[in-house]
């Protein structure tokens, strides 16, 4: 993990502790020339303000609203892109990699 | 992800302990396992080579489909001498993750003004480096030419697991540190000097791309390669 991601993590527990609703999306598989490694996150908060990456920028729009999403229903959810995707002209990803990406809200606060 | 977890994760980098955070991807059941107890777990051989690694990844069982996040300590950078070169090394290391400790005796030399945001150290590197605690995520430079200040330094060096160790000078200053090294009992072979790969390297900027590479390398391809 680069302290990149920890520093993530760390703007997640601070957005918790500001009293927002947040959630997290983390790549959890690459095939082909995807350009963030497994491990990469993205912290979301309900009002779609994001940080960090999870693609370079190909997919976050539809990460920060699965995001949304999972927030408001408490469920984690495994998304995947890639060019063969169906919604490959809106969130393809343009390297012609594919990724799966885990959303889920973070709970308990 | 339960807030704990999250809480957990914050303590565990302060505290620079390897942890995973295990998912079960169809369910979010979540765990945090140590890597201390990897290997009394389920899925004790993927965890250990994820640490091992540094690699997070997916596994999949009969029954599911587990993530596993590995959240190894943060990567760190030490440094001794707050020279012109290290002022060019600490923004690039910064960009590529690591946290950074400067040591440097002369008090001229190790100021905030000219390395800010930097754990900064302007004492002798022998009384320093037992505090700092060199480990696996450690990479380690030597950069002020002066035997005095850099030889107790890489001695600790040698002496610790830190994954990488550099050293700035000639050919020549390299054999003569190896052979003052060798009479202080330690053995050299690990040194990388002259430091950084070979590109042909013009003044402090190049130098330091030079180093970055080299540390890089050395983190993930071990030193041999």
């Amino acid at each position: 993990m680069s302290s990149n991601d920890a520093n993530l993590l760390r703007t997640a527990n601070d957005w918790v502790r500001e009293g927002r609703k947040v959630a997290l999306a983390t790549v959890i598989e690459t095939w082909g020339s995807a350009p963030q490694p497994v491990g990469s996150q993205l912290v979301i908060d309900a009002d779609g303000n994001f940080e960090g990456s999870v693609s370079g920028g190909c997919v976050e729009g539809a990460v920060v609203t699965e995001a949304q999403d999972a927030i408001e229903t408490g469920a984690g959810k495994v998304l995947a892109f890639g060019v063969a995707d169906e919604t490959a002209w809106e969130v393809g990803l343009a390297c012609g990699g594919k990724i799966r990406v885990y959303v889920e809200p973070v709970t308990g606060a | 992800m339960d807030v704990k977890v999250l809480e957990t994760l914050e303590k565990a980098r302060a505290d620079r302990l390897a942890v995973a955070v295990v998912t079960d991807i169809s369910t979010g059941a979540q765990e945090v396992v140590s890597q201390r107890y990897a290997d009394e777990h389920v899925l004790a051989d993927a965890l250990q080579d994820g640490f091992r690694f540094d690699k997070s990844g997916v596994v999949s069982t009969e029954s599911a489909e587990f993530f596993i996040h590995i959240h190894n300590p943060a990567l760190r950078l030490v440094v001794i001498g707050a020279v012109h070169i290290a002022q060019a090394i600490v923004p690039m290391a910064k960009a590529a993750g690591y946290d950074i400790t400067v040591i440097d005796p002369r008090g001229a030399f190790a100021t905030e003004d000219r390395f800010p945001d930097v754990t900064l150290h302007a004492d002798w590197p022998d009384e320093v480096l037992p505090t700092v605690g060199l480990d696996a995520r450690t990479g380690f430079l030597a950069l002020t030419h002066d035997p005095k200040v850099d030889d107790p330094a890489l001695i600790a060096a040698l002496q610790s697991e830190c994954f990488y160790i550099g050293a700035l000078g000639s050919r020549k200053t390299q054999a003569s540190r190896a052979d003052r090294l060798k009479q202080a009992g330690v053995d050299p072979s690990r040194i990388c000097g002259p430091v950084g790969l070979d590109i042909g390297a013009r003044g402090a900027p190049e130098i330091a791309i030079s180093i970055m590479a080299e540390l890089t390398r050395a983190l993930r391809l071990g030193l041999n390669k």
